[in-house]
């Protein structure tokens, strides 16, 4: 038998904290090691944002109007793209089995999953969004209004699409049975995402929609990844 | 017998047998009485004139596809948490049920909405919310249908109803948060309402027979569930021996 | 120590195994055998926990395991039926990641020495997507050097190993139940053990 060069270590607890920071940084290198189909998922959301003024009108008060309404849905649509990738390539190959299988709480793990995920997919979304938004023609408040909603809102998206990615996981009809689960629970979060640039234009507060946007992202916060863990377990059995 | 032993489905399925005709005629007689209070007794509405009538049909089947939901849920939870089959059945056969009340609540508030507002389809927070209640529904049911292993869809699907389930609260409250053409909630348990008592009665009355309707409907579909997923059992066989010695 | 009592697992409508019971102390190895489909690899995850039985129960150092209990993923370790390998990654990275979520993280030297001594040394910095069958089955064998736990379930681990991999394997697995560990395995294939360390179940 073979002598290893130092003792093994041990960690004593199997923290929540240190358990994300594993998962995030494990799904972040993988992500990285296959930059092209991010690139890819970035550029889809570009080309949706283009395709409006293409099929309707490229009347400036028009798309102004519209603007942060295509941003969202782009964005929404973006991220149902990319949400089977979240646990699909780890069920796939038996990785996720062993995630299950750590000592690591899995909620933790799960959630550090979904935070790379947001890194790779919805913050990307939300570094180009002003630039998109300056091709609509829209105000300098407006552009950092609808910013700021998706920079709130996108996290959201990654929380609640991965409990559908994981219920979905090897189910017949996938991606489009994701996207009819996913939709309904999304779209709270576009009618306040989207809602908060059109109430500054209507020259009242955004607090409220922001309020909200928080909120849930605090109530996603906690419950996806309790959800997701559970999803994943269902998966599995 | 205990409670226990009716979660057992061969224990659970006379019982349903011999207790879902009294709901049904329950149901029935609520119905006609509703109807007809609804339709005979209720006074004219000063601005909206005989349209408003379909209130009698749209606030019952609202309130049911929301009450059906959170039942479903709570089954649903039921069953993750003491393993129960039957609990899942109960879900399982909800789900449709539920899905009508929806789009009879959607169907009626449109057919209101056109001579009321002048249009049949307004963007506002209660008729968008009711709209994605529907789409909870399909996808409950689509899950179900997708999965092939019965235990695997019965946990999913009880997961995602519950996930849903936080929807139904933002419906209810959407009117106080949003400035809709909706009129306010008019029945509320708390405030007075603000309808003739005659009208309150009348959609009380529809309420309640919409729900025992649901409850009838529900019990018979599980019965159809527990032959098809129990199909292998002994209690099953026997008693379908029984039944061709009868017919 | 390992037990099982009367576990029945189900597939759908059709019943798997039934009344499967045994006692493992420590230092002994299980393995079951029995024709594709009779449950092998199910009841191996009922062990692990991953999946409940249709009835009865297992315990593990006497507590009850129930799914996903935190003791059994603290002390089993679950080589599946595929390998579990990430393709964008070397194999040792694979390991690193796989120690760390073991809660073992390993320092680069350890996975080195664990990757000579399954003949991958020359390997190590290859992404794991071109490695072979038998190649990754080995890697797993790595893992089983790196990662401390006393109870193995195994699932076909002789599955694509040549005779010297075989030869690793049964020297891990001797190792491990001389210092005390258990082992449950599936195979097709008879492990070269002391026969007194052994016990065979049969399913299907």
């Amino acid at each position: 038998m073979t002598t290893l060069a130092q003792p093994l270590a041990t960690t004593a607890d199997y923290g929540a904290w240190a358990a994300i920071r594993l998962a995030a940084q494990r799904d972040l290198k993988l992500a990285l090691r296959s930059r092209a189909e991010l690139g890819v998922q970035l550029l889809f959301y570009v080309i949706v944002v283009s395709l409006f003024p293409l099929a309707s009108s490229p009347e400036r008060t028009l798309l102004a109007t519209m603007a942060p309404g295509i941003l969202w849905v782009a964005a929404l649509l973006a991220a149902l793209l990319s949400l089977p990738r979240l646990f699909g390539s780890d069920y796939n190959d038996g990785s996720l089995e062993q995630l299950a299988m750590s000592p690591y709480p899995l909620p933790a793990l799960v959630s550090g999953k979904m935070l790379a995920h947001w890194l790779t997919t919805g913050l990307p979304m939300v570094a180009l969004a002003p630039l998109l938004a300056l091709q609509y023609g829209l105000d300098a408040e407006l552009v950092i209004i609808v910013t700021l909603s998706l920079l709130v809102g996108t996290p959201i998206l990654s929380l609640i699409g991965g409990i559908g990615a994981a219920l979905t996981l090897g189910v017949r009809g996938g991606g489009s049975l994701l996207a009819l689960l996913v939709l309904p629970l999304f779209i709270p979060v576009l009618i306040f995402g989207a809602g908060a640039a059109d109430a500054v234009r209507a020259g009242l507060s955004a607090s409220a929609n922001f309020s909200l946007l928080g909120a849930g992202l605090l109530v996603a916060l906690v419950g996806a990844p309790l959800a997701g863990a559970a999803a994943v377990r269902i998966a599995l059995d | 017998m205990n409670l226990y032993q009716l979660s057992s489905p061969s224990t659970f399925y006379p019982v349903a047998g011999r207790v879902a005709p009294w709901f049904a005629g329950a149901a029935a007689i609520l119905g006609v009485v509703g109807l007809w209070i609804a339709f005979a007794i209720a006074p004219t509405d000063f601005q909206q004139g005989e349209v408003y009538r379909i209130i009698f049909i749209h606030v019952p089947s609202a309130w049911m596809s929301m009450f059906v939901y959170l039942v479903m849920a709570f089954w649903g939870a039921m069953a993750l948490a003491f393993n129960t089959r039957l609990s899942s059945m109960m879900a399982q056969s909800l789900a449709p049920t539920g899905a009508l009340m929806t789009f009879i609540a959607l169907w009626t508030g449109a057919l209101w909405g056109r001579p009321t507002w002048g249009t049949y389809w307004a963007w506002d927070a209660r008729m968008t919310s009711e709209l994605i209640l529907l789409f909870l529904y399909f996808g409950v049911i689509a899950l179900r249908n997708a999965i092939d292993d019965p235990r695997r869809a019965d946990r999913a699907c009880a997961l995602l109803s519950i996930v849903g389930a936080v929807n139904v609260p933002i419906i209810y409250f959407s009117v106080k948060w949003w400035n809709t053409l909706h009129q306010g909630a008019s029945v509320s348990l708390t405030a007075a309402p603000k309808m003739a008592a005659t009208m309150l009665t009348g959609m009380l009355v529809l309420a309640l027979a919409a729900w025992f309707y649901t409850i009838a409907v529900a019990l018979w579909r599980v019965q159809a569930i527990i032959l098809e997923r129990e199909r292998g059992a002994a209690w099953i066989r026997s008693m379908r021996g029984m039944k061709a010695a009868t017919t | 120590m390992l037990e099982a009592q009367d576990l029945a697992a189900r597939r759908g409508h059709s019943t798997l195994f039934s009344g499967v019971s045994f006692r493992l102390a420590q230092g002994r190895v299980l393995t079951l055998t029995g024709p594709n489909g009779s449950g092998k690899t199910t009841l191996l995850r009922i062990l692990a926990g991953l999946t409940a039985p249709w009835s009865g129960h297992v315990r593990w150092q006497d507590q009850a395991v129930s799914p996903f209990a935190p003791r059994i993923r603290q002390d089993a370790l679950l080589a599946g039926h595929v390998p579990g390998l990430k393709d964008e990654l070397t194999a040792a990275e694979n390991l690193e990641i796989q120690c760390a979520l073991a809660g073992q993280p390993a320092p680069a030297s350890n996975v080195r020495a664990a990757l000579e001594a399954v003949a991958l040394g020359a390997a190590h910095a290859l992404p794991a997507g071109v490695l072979s069958q038998g190649q990754r089955r080995r890697v797993s064998l790595a893992r089983l050097m790196l990662v401390q736990r006393p109870l193995w379930l195994l699932d076909e681990p002789a599955t694509a190993l040549d005779t010297a991999g075989l030869a690793l394997l049964a020297r891990l697995v001797g190792a491990h139940v001389v210092a005390g560990g258990i082992v449950v395995a599936t195979t097709h294939q008879a492990l070269d053990l002391p026969a007194e360390r052994m016990t065979a179940l049969a399913l299907g």
